[in-house]
């Protein structure tokens, strides 16, 4: 292999891993404060598609309905975004305040929680195909793509920035979690849950704060993937969601620096398995065995803790 | 399962002026049974198959009817619809041959339905005709069943065999979804055709993916490393305009090729102009189209308001056939039994016949041997490239 086909294939992976972390890190936060596996989460990231691509369109004047005004072609990708990060983060309170927190109130077990965010990802789906219909979207172009050649190694501008958003982004969180009085609380909780309260720490507020993180960086993925990958369906959310659960375990779920490595890593050993000499049929059959390896000699993941279980 | 019973109307009133008009002229028109995807998944595949249909029943009839042996005969539609799903094409086949009592079956057309429907017509010892599945089992060991368009396992080494002559091109590369069945077979049939032609190593990528993958950046990745001069992607039309733009994206600059798969009018609009200049296989093409076709899909136009697809145009075929089978077979008894095997045996006999999706014979197995358009993108829209034959 010739080092620009190498170069080309960490390229590759790094734009598969920013996807996986960026979805990977909002499991892992709910996981954290909640103990629950909000399998709606991939839904989440479809709708943030979804709603980018009405977003984008409607600001770039494709519908009849349109702004009075232009706006400069710059700001139409941060506008679809933080707009669109509105309207996911709108989709993953209501979720939270409609099924999850009933059921905490009345006490169920958290098998159930999981069922119903099992349930609640098929309905968005399903919402989506009945009022969408099976047919294929494209996703606006939101800038210019172009494709650059440096020395025998393509990159796009699509590539390069979903590369540096999501390191960005990620940042972002790091520092919400670890350096502000919210992101303190957040981890009180995740410490202990009956002895946060009692300190005068509100939970609910703090929760419904996890999911609209967790929403947003949703629909930045959301956004991102749609510029890369521009042809949505119904049930996008579904493999992509999986994967970025998968990713989010390996790390070590609940943590958040976890679920960010484990992102990066299961987009690197999908390409390199690629990359290597073996056919590509092999790709999931080698990756997840090497998954299964990891976890079996470190059951909590990378970066996970073992939790005693307080009676 | 409601299976709606549509007659057409026009036909039957023609051939009821037609009985009282002309005693002597005839007996009772030719039943055909049409057993149509009309509700379903693929509604627009029955819409244009009984388009095509009624269009060619009326224009017989109103030319005064089929030349059986040189008596007239009107024809008549039965149309059942069998919504696109296994059990309703069996029911609605049981029901023409054993109820209706038709003399000959024409559809389904989704492989789905046909390979059911197939089994019935060929124990029930009746002629069916499938005019767009592509399945090999349809016919597969069944001598009462025949096909219009040509099977999955024809593509692969037709395009081989076009890549190698308009290319000039030694070295090829493969793309597929190693979930879905079509492309599997498509991509298995033109790597061993490439073989063939080329040597054991011409096939330099074989990459795979499977159903649902967004991001193909690390096949393509080898795929360009690979030093191919042309690459086969026998993939849907949702997932060939994403390849396309990867493979830009990593300059990739080699012809790409596909099947019929990409045939679907959104694949155009998905593509923008990332697809110009790129070439597919096809049963026919609407563009370009000369004598026989042209009229056809003028016919069909003004008829419908819309472009036939290739369901139409093969349907319009296996009409045909039918009654060219009905023709070959000389005269009718007017026993059931006899007449369908002389019908069935009649269809056998067809060699070098000339449809609007060109020129096909049948070998022993009931399919046609027949070419293939090859169709070429350009500025977002399909053309007419070549006919390729086997």
């Amino acid at each position: 292999m010739g080092w620009e086909t190498f170069l080309q294939h960490v390229l590759n992976g790094m734009q598969l891993g920013s996807f996986l972390a960026l979805i990977a890190v909002g499991y892992t936060m709910v996981y954290g404060v909640l103990l629950l596996i909000n399998f709606a989460h991939g839904d989440v990231f479809m709708v943030g598609a979804y709603g980018g691509m009405f977003i984008g369109l409607f600001l770039l004047g494709a519908y009849d309905m349109h702004l009075p005004f232009g706006l400069p072609a710059w700001t139409i990708l941060p506008l679809t975004i933080l707009l669109t990060m509105v309207v996911t983060s709108a989709v993953g309170v209501t979720i939270e305040r409609v099924a999850y927190r009933p059921l905490r109130r009345k006490g169920a077990n958290r098998l159930y929680l999981v069922i119903t965010a099992l349930m609640f990802g098929l309905l968005l789906e399903h919402a989506n195909l009945a009022v969408l219909g099976a047919r294929d979207r494209q996703f606006p172009d939101l800038f210019a793509k172009r494709t650059f050649d440096l020395g025998g190694v393509s990159v796009t501008n699509v590539r390069i920035l979903v590369i540096v958003i999501s390191f960005v982004a990620m940042g972002l969180v790091g520092y919400l979690v670890q350096r502000t009085r919210w992101g303190m609380a957040m981890r009180a909780i995740s410490y202990d849950r009956l002895a946060a309260p009692l300190m005068g720490i509100s939970v609910d507020r703090v929760i419904v704060g996890t999911f609209v993180v967790g929403a947003c960086l949703a629909a930045l993925a959301g956004v991102m993937y749609g510029t890369a990958f521009p042809i949505l369906r119904y049930d996008m959310g579904l493999l992509v969601g999986w994967q970025a659960f998968i990713a989010a375990v390996l790390g070590g779920i609940g943590s958040i620096r976890g679920a960010v490595v484990g992102g990066y890593l299961l987009g690197f050993i999908q390409v390199l398995v690629v990359a290597s000499p073996l056919p590509s049929t092999f790709r999931d059959l080698i990756t997840f065995s090497i998954l299964m390896a990891i976890l079996v000699l470190r059951p909590t993941g990378l970066f996970g803790v073992a939790r005693r279980t307080k009676v | 399962m409601s299976a709606r019973r549509l007659n057409a109307a026009g036909v039957v009133f023609v051939s009821v002026v037609m009985a009282g008009g002309c005693s002597g002229g005839g007996s009772d028109a030719i039943q055909i049974g049409l057993n149509l995807e009309l509700t379903g998944d693929v509604p627009k595949v029955g819409e244009h198959s009984r388009v095509a249909a009624e269009m060619f029943v009326e224009e017989v009839n109103s030319a005064g009817g089929l030349d059986v042996g040189g008596e007239m005969r009107q024809l008549e539609l039965t149309i059942e619809d069998n919504g696109g799903t296994a059990e309703g094409a069996a029911a609605a086949a049981a029901k023409l041959i054993t109820q209706d009592e038709v003399l000959l079956l024409v559809g389904p057309n989704a492989s789905v339905a046909a390979v059911p429907a197939g089994e019935i017509a060929n124990n029930e010892a009746t002629l069916m005709i499938s005019p767009w599945s592509t399945n090999p089992a349809t016919t597969l060991n069944r001598p009462w069943v025949f096909r219009a368009p040509f099977l999955d396992t024809f593509q692969g080494p037709v395009l081989a065999n076009f890549a190698t002559n308009e290319f000039g091109a030694e070295a090829a590369c493969v793309l597929y979804d190693v979930a879905s069945d079509a492309p599997v077979g498509q991509a298995e049939n033109f790597i061993s055709r490439w073989r063939e032609l080329h040597g054991p190593d011409s096939v330099v990528a074989i990459e795979t993916f499977t159903t649902g993958d967004r991001d193909f950046s690390a096949q393509l990745t080898n795929v360009g490393a690979s030093g191919c001069e042309v690459f086969f992607v026998p993939q849907y039309y949702n997932e060939v305009p994403l390849i396309v733009e990867q493979a830009h994206a990593q300059g990739l600059a080699m012809p790409i090729l596909g099947t019929d798969a990409w045939g679907d009018p959104q694949l155009l609009e998905l593509c923008g102009s990332d697809c110009d200049g790129y070439y597919f296989s096809n049963h026919y093409v609407a563009s370009g189209a000369t004598g026989a076709t042209a009229e056809f899909i003028e016919d069909f136009k003004e008829r419908h308001g819309e472009e036939p697809s290739d369901v139409g145009a093969l349907t319009w075929d296996s009409m045909r056939l039918a009654a060219q089978a009905v023709q070959n077979c000389g005269t009718l008894t007017g026993t059931l039994v006899d007449d369908r095997t002389c019908v069935r045996d009649g269809m056998a006999e067809i060699t070098d016949f000339d449809g609007v999706t060109g020129q096909m014979s049948f070998d022993e197995q009931g399919d046609p041997i027949k070419c293939a358009v090859i169709v070429r993108i350009e500025d977002s829209a399909v053309t007419f490239h070549d006919s390729v034959c086997p």
